[in-house]
């Protein structure tokens, strides 16, 4: 176990030009078409909703802390849970780790200079403002209380609040996701460097090469579907609203067609993290890489055939709730296929336990709960009584937050030094990565006795006898908001006081790797040709790792 | 990006800036078969659900306009592919000329649109609190009707009443309840299908608007005709859709009554 990252060359300097000094100015920060200040820009923007999502987090917790609840008015309550669910889902979760770190990662990864379309790139950034814009507007005159479902007449017809400029927003903000993913489709396809073939793609890249398939199949249908919500509500047009004869539950079909593969772009991406990580703090090339590269795009296409499993008690047919349920527990093995080959990837690895590689461990631990959890909602039976209680609230959050923020964190720390060219203070790396784990496990493991016992989700009351395991998650989301709050402040602090990081602090064996810290605004001096195989720590003499962890000697580059 | 000539600083060649700009105008237009489907699939179940009331309603379409305008919008397909075989052979001068073709069909396309939406104004179609689907029976006059077309309607609107009351002892009076709600849902969906394509032709003007002052100056040639290329795949698609909604929402149950 290493105390500190390892800087093989010492007495690292900062490259003379980069992408961050190429130019200066606000102009050169708003009109650029360089993926790397694009992400950025992202990384500012997605952290500022995660904080407003964070702040209707708090004050649902806190209302929550006694029964009967006497911070907000119920209706207040459930502006508040809507809001966090919209401001997370939508405007983080969804482009947290592919606009941010698949922007940066994805082109140095495969070699290219830039995306395959950059200018495109940059309107996705603004189309998500736009989008953020029409959300911010609707939670500023008086918010909406649909939850961040929709469902539709009650979004459509019913509801008081500020629906139409969220649905609005929501609507303008999946362009961004299409566009973010169509550009990352082609670039995988048509910008790989020479030497970089399918089979040489970091995991990071295959698992957001099977995010934007969601991104371009999933997406349109949400955009449709809102659209039409949106035009009942405005227009009296009546697509859902069952005074026309309408169906409702069509809404949540087409609803959940993409929101179901939608937390599989909030997962796979984290997993595309995890891949990368697990690897370089286990010195080892990763296990049964092409399984795992293959259950990514497993994932997204399974993803498509499983949404019914949300409507479980919409009364569809029973026929169908089987095939739905066994589907479902289709996914169970793309996803054990990854756990169990990044648990094989650390049997006899050479583990150094640096702040990303706590998330990293952290990440498999919780996955491993919040899948498994799953499998408990996607049988029938189980799923009566479960359904809409704290139990699915716990679930998805040991997904989203166990999971993908998890994911995001550990990402953010693993190539803060690319990005940024400098370390972070590890010791308190490593304490916030601590405190968010056990803040996390506090907040919402309770949660799920409590949806065991029968509390459901959405009520702004309960029972006294809930109050002991309500208190601890309150509790625990405290820990949980230090732990946020602690890389908030280091990571800043890093930027410009943190020890110059080098070309390879840790080191890894990616394309990015192999360039300055930070980038050129091209990302590489001349274009890189790829004559390694992927996570091979044995014939890469210059990443200057002293016992080789394979037992065959190591021959010369270049001669396997 | 920095540019030299044609050659965007993130590409290495010209064929693979080509072949880049090409497969993204494939997926997306992937998203776009998507984007339709959602409202094709509202479509689909509705028509099923309630045949006899979307026949009627869609008995009230004008035919000679939607035929006319399917007309009008192949020919648009037929001149967008001529100004990119234009340009693929390098007929400089053509390119802009079949642009202009193009948009101008596409111009007497959308116009035809305004009409038909017009009428279905004036006929109290528009989903809504004036929404009636017997307003043309009871006002033939507004609507033109007479003679047989008349009594043609009236007798349809009365199958229609008797076949929308749920159980034999209904009242008239909630066969055409029933019958305006669900023929609201047709137009619903009629409006929604064709707005949203005919959005996607007023984008498609904007970019062949675009297209046609960058081909004035001679820009594309069989070396260079990426954007005419795209664009006409964008043309072609929007075309496709209206191929689709035109049987959908026009011809099914035309001979209802």
């Amino acid at each position: 176990m290493s105390t500190a990252p390892q800087t093989p060359q010492g007495g690292e300097k900062l490259p003379k030009e980069h992408y961050l000094n190429a130019t200066y100015g606000i102009r050169s920060w708003l009109l650029t078409t360089d993926h790397k200040r694009i992400a950025l820009l992202y990384l500012i923007s997605v952290t500022f909703f995660f904080f407003i999502g964070g702040i209707f987090a708090s004050l649902i917790r806190i209302h929550l802390l006694t029964p009967g609840g006497y911070l907000v008015t119920p209706e207040t309550y459930n502006k508040l849970f809507t809001m966090h669910g919209v401001a997370m889902i939508f405007f983080f979760l969804i482009p947290s780790i592919p606009a941010v770190l698949g922007n940066f990662l994805i082109p140095i990864m495969i070699g290219a200079k830039d995306l395959a379309f950059p200018k495109i790139n940059l309107l996705s950034w603004y189309i998500y403002l736009v989008g953020g814009a029409f959300v911010l507007y609707s939670f500023a005159t008086g918010g909406l209380d649909t939850g961040w479902t929709f469902y539709t007449p009650l979004s459509s017809i019913y509801s008081n609040s500020a629906v139409t400029p969220a649905v609005i927003g929501i609507f303008i903000n999946g362009f961004s996701s299409i566009l973010t993913g169509l550009n990352f489709i082609v670039t995988v396809h048509t910008m790989r460097a020479p030497g970089m073939t399918w089979m040489r793609l970091p995991l990071f890249v295959w698992a957001h090469y099977a995010t934007s398939i969601i991104f371009i199949l999933g997406t349109p249908v949400i955009a449709i579907t809102l659209l039409l919500a949106g035009l009942e509500r405005m227009f009296h047009f009546g697509f859902f609203n069952p005074a026309y004869g309408g169906d409702p539950i069509l809404f949540q079909h087409l609803f959940w067609f993409y929101s179901h593969p939608a937390v599989y772009i909030m997962i796979l991406p984290a997993m595309g993290v995890i891949s990368e990580i697990i690897p370089t703090f286990a010195r080892k090339p990763i296990f049964g890489y092409d399984f795992i590269a293959a259950s990514s795009i497993g994932i997204a296409v399974i993803g498509f055939i499983v949404w019914a499993h949300h409507m479980f008690l919409t009364g569809q047919s029973t026929y169908s709730a089987v095939a739905f349920s066994f589907l479902t527990f289709l996914v169970a093995i793309p996803s054990a296929v990854k756990v169990f080959n990044w648990t094989s990837t650390l049997y006899k690895g050479s583990i150094s336990f640096d702040t990303p590689m706590l998330y990293g461990l952290g990440f498999i631990g919780l996955f491993t709960i919040g899948g498994l959890t799953g499998l408990f909602l996607a049988t029938l039976g189980l799923d009566i009584h479960l359904h809409d209680t704290y139990f699915v609230v716990a679930h998805f959050h040991y997904i989203m937050v166990g999971g993908a923020i998890m994911g995001y964190l550990g990402g953010i720390h693993f190539w803060w030094p690319k990005i940024t060219g400098r370390l972070y203070p590890e010791y308190l790396a490593r304490i916030a990565a601590i405190v968010l784990f056990v803040g996390f496990n506090l907040t919402f493991f309770p949660q799920f006795i409590l949806g065991f016992l029968g509390m459901p989700r959405r009520y702004h009351d309960y029972p006294p006898e809930y109050q002991v395991l309500n208190v601890m998650s309150t509790a625990g989301a405290s820990i949980l908001a230090l732990g946020y709050l602690l890389p908030m402040i280091y990571l800043t602090w890093s930027m410009r006081y943190g020890k110059v990081a080098g070309k390879n602090p840790w080191p890894a064996t990616g394309l990015e790797w192999t360039t300055d810290s930070p980038p050129l605004t091209e990302n590489f001096h001349e274009t890189p040709v790829v004559d390694w195989e992927v996570y091979d720590f044995v014939h890469r003499p210059e990443l200057g790792l002293q016992g080789s962890v394979s037992k065959k000697p190591a021959p010369a580059h270049g001669d396997d | 990006m920095h540019r030299t000539g044609e050659l965007y600083g993130q590409f290495q060649t010209l064929e693979q800036q080509k072949e880049t700009a090409s497969l993204g105008m494939w997926v997306f237009l992937v998203t776009e078969i998507l984007f339709f489907g959602g409202v094709f699939l509202a479509y689909t179940i509705n028509r099923s659900t309630f045949p006899m009331a979307f026949g009627i309603a869609g008995n009230m379409l004008d035919l000679n306009l939607g035929f006319a305008n399917t007309i009008v919008l192949i020919a648009s397909s037929f001149t967008m592919a001529m100004s990119v075989w234009s340009a693929q052979t390098s007929h400089k001068k053509l390119v802009p000329i079949f642009l202009i073709l193009t948009l101008a069909l596409g111009s007497v396309f959308l116009g035809i649109k305004v009409v038909e939406y017009k009428q279905k104004f004036d006929h109290h179609l528009i989903p809504g609190h004036s929404f009636d689907i017997t307003y043309c029976s009871k006002n033939p006059a507004a609507c033109g009707l007479s003679g047989k077309a008349l009594e043609d309607e009236k007798k349809e609107i009365e199958e229609g009443i008797q076949a929308e009351k749920s159980k034999p002892t209904d009242s008239d009076e909630s066969g055409i309840v029933a019958l305006n709600a669900h023929a609201q849902l047709y137009f619903s969906l009629y409006f929604g299908m064709t707005g949203l394509h005919a959005l996607h032709m007023i984008i498609g003007a904007g970019l062949l608007l675009w297209l046609i002052v960058e081909a004035g100056k001679g820009r594309f040639d069989a070396n260079y005709n990426t954007p005419v290329d795209n664009i006409g795949l964008y043309w072609h698609f929007v075309d496709i859709v209206w191929i689709f909604l035109f049987p959908l929402l026009y011809l099914i149950n035309r001979h209802l009554a």
